[in-house]
């Protein structure tokens, strides 16, 4: 589902009775017979999707990150932790920054010419300032809004990033386990196992998507970033996704962006609400939805604002 | 229609006419509109007339003179037609020269869109190098033979075609496809830079987040994902390497037959081309042989012919290019 869509309904339908009487007697309300009003086609699956118990550990830690475009700033002295074993979605509106502070976890603002960045980013202890970008990038994968395979075979897809560049290329046999095992972690092995050298373009959508994950996940990176994988697909590929991040979650620390606060429910176990560059507040999930602290984070929810 | 089968009585007959929506009427369109339409398929309907008349007189007239004997038989210089042979030299050449033409082409074509596209900094010295394609491409073929003639005549490159000791001669296989590969870079550098135009960024981005450098993402997918413009632009260089004369006969010799010479054996020798056949035996050249000048020129049409339907085919090979949805946008 599309979360633009569902904050434009927001706006769109004000007559709902969540907001009714105002933002405020929110943590009054069902959570769940709100979150059915805001959108009730979205809350078809569950609210808040079954998780293992994880024992979270912290891997990245921002230090009052702010990342500027020319003078302007995008993100503002953003300070936060992303542990392992917890999913942690940003959300806010379109163009508070969210993007722009995922891709900075992986130094992929340095794509963008007049970008710059202050504060530390920590990957373990160690500054990411200080880790070869390339090397950065392999702990630190990313997935993208549109599912972006290369133009050529599933298994070639899965492969590209452990076939390291510049030593001996590793043969075909040596990869097949690992591009095995990460097909299976993606949940795709089983449709695409008859035949992996098909073109990757001729998959659907959703599975383009997953093999997209698989190919991120290949080379074991600590934290996978993903920049609303959903928003591109149907419902049920974006369920198959939201298991398969839960699952994940268990080895890898996960930072979604999303503008679906359905899917941030539905996933995190932490989430940040940013606003306008700033780090507006940042908890546990059942924690921002219900009882918010800032008013701007409880007025988002409530879609006063999209 | 199968009459031994019974007529299904249940399925209604087709309508005899299929009917339409009501539409405007040509009649009922401002005079200007009118004009316009009547002149549109006036040119273009003109357009495939002189195509297709072209097409049957040389099917016409070449394919009563060709036989397959002239393909395969070298020419030589006779009084009477029944002895001077074939124009298996000519079609070696043009083969020949295609090669050594793309050889040169494709990496120069190629690497200059990658770098103008995929680097292009200093902003100055890319729209250089984008002006100076453009330059080649505007610049007539006769130009770049005398060009080359005179590049080639020099001491230096003398090991490239037959040489005396006073100077070398400037005309070989090696210096007229270096030529010839001016008249192919145009079309390759074009096909490629919009193939990586039409290559969206966050394929190259997910490469970078998967810790790839530049060069790598290059090789890896920006390349693979615009191979199939590559080769649309070889095609077309191609056809425009075959078709040429100038080039041949100022750096060729367009000599009767092909000949070693020089260092580098055939490479530096002298030959000619189908193109440079079919003038020297048609009446405007000395041979005056217009029936193999036509069946030459059948033979090269239908080179041309093969390899624009060739490109054709390329765009389809392995599925649905993948930037496909921007190129039926543009």
């Amino acid at each position: 589902m599309n979360g633009r869509a569902g904050a434009v309904r927001n706006r769109l339908a004000p007559e709902s009775p969540a907001w009714q009487n105002g933002p405020l007697p929110i943590e009054k309300l069902d959570l769940e017979a709100q979150l059915m009003a805001i959108a009730p086609e979205q809350t078809n699956t569950r609210p808040r999707r079954a998780r293992a118990a994880v024992t979270a550990v912290e891997r990245l830690r921002l230090e009052d990150v702010s990342v500027f475009y020319g003078n302007t700033p995008a993100v503002k002295n953003v300070s936060l932790s992303i542990r392992q074993g917890e999913v942690l979605a940003l959300i806010g509106p379109s163009g508070c920054g969210k993007t722009t502070l995922l891709r900075t976890l992986n130094r992929l603002t340095e794509l963008t010419p007049n970008a710059s960045h202050s504060g530390r980013v920590l990957l373990d202890g160690e500054d990411t300032d200080d880790i070869v970008d390339t090397e950065l990038r392999r702990r630190v994968s990313m997935v993208f809004q549109q599912p972006n395979p290369f133009p050529m075979s599933i298994f070639d897809n899965v492969g590209f990033a452990l076939r390291e560049q510049s030593r001996k290329r590793p043969r075909r046999r040596e990869l097949e386990p690992l591009v095995d095992h990460a097909l299976q972690r993606a949940g795709l092995h089983d449709e695409v196992r008859a035949d992996l050298n098909r073109s990757a373009l001729r998959l659907s959508g959703g599975q383009q998507q997953r093999l997209c994950i698989a190919r991120a996940i290949a080379q074991e990176p600590e934290i996978l970033l993903m920049d609303e994988p959903c928003s591109a697909l149907d419902p049920r590929s974006t369920a198959v996704i939201e298991d398969l991040i839960l699952q994940l979650r268990e080895d890898l620390a996960i930072v979604v962006v999303t503008h679906n606060l359905q899917q941030a429910h539905r996933i995190a176990d932490r989430v940040a609400f940013m606003y306008l560059g700033d780090l507006v507040e940042a908890g546990e999930t059942e924690q921002v939805f219900s009882d918010p602290r800032e008013e701007q984070t409880r007025e988002y929810i409530a879609g006063v604002f999209g | 229609m199968a009459s031994a089968q019974p007529v299904d009585s249940t399925r209604p007959a087709p309508p005899r006419r299929r009917r339409h929506g009501r539409r405007s009427s040509l009649r009922s369109w401002r005079l200007r509109d009118q004009i316009t339409f009547v002149l549109a398929w006036t040119v273009g309907l003109g357009l495939c007339a002189v195509a297709i008349s072209v097409v049957v007189f040389f099917a016409v007239e070449g394919i009563q003179y060709l036989r397959p004997s002239l393909l395969v038989t070298h020419p030589s210089a006779s009084v009477s037609q029944s002895g001077s042979g074939g124009f298996l030299d000519a079609i070696e050449g043009t083969v020949l020269l295609g090669a050594i033409g793309l050889l040169i082409a494709v990496p120069i074509g190629v690497v200059t869109a990658v770098w103008v596209i995929e680097y292009g900094r200093p902003r100055w010295l890319g729209r250089i190098v984008e002006s100076t394609v453009e330059i080649i491409a505007g610049t007539p073929d006769i130009v770049i033979a005398i060009f080359g003639l005179a590049l080639f005549q020099l001491g230096a490159f003398s090991f490239l075609s037959f040489s005396e000791p006073g100077g070398a001669f400037g005309r070989s296989f090696l210096t007229a496809g270096a030529m010839m590969s001016f008249l192919a870079i145009p079309p390759v550098y074009t096909a490629t830079r919009n193939g990586l135009i039409a290559t969206p960024r966050q394929m190259r981005e997910a490469s970078f987040a998967l810790g790839k450098t530049r060069i790598a993402t290059i090789r890896r997918v920006v390349l693979p994902a615009v191979r199939r413009d590559i080769a649309t632009g070889s095609t077309l260089g191609l056809a425009r390497i075959i078709g040429d004369t100038a080039i041949v006969i100022l750096l060729l010799g367009a000599t009767l037959r092909l000949q070693s010479d020089g260092a580098l054996g055939f490479l530096s020798g002298t030959g000619s081309s189908l193109t440079s056949y079919i003038y020297n035996n048609s009446p405007a050249g000395d041979g005056n042989a217009p029936d193999k000048a036509y069946a030459a020129a059948a033979v090269l049409l239908l080179l041309v012919l093969v390899l624009n339907w060739g490109v054709g085919r390329i765009g389809r090979i392995g599925g649905p290019p993948i930037h496909a949805e921007r190129r039926l946008g543009a």
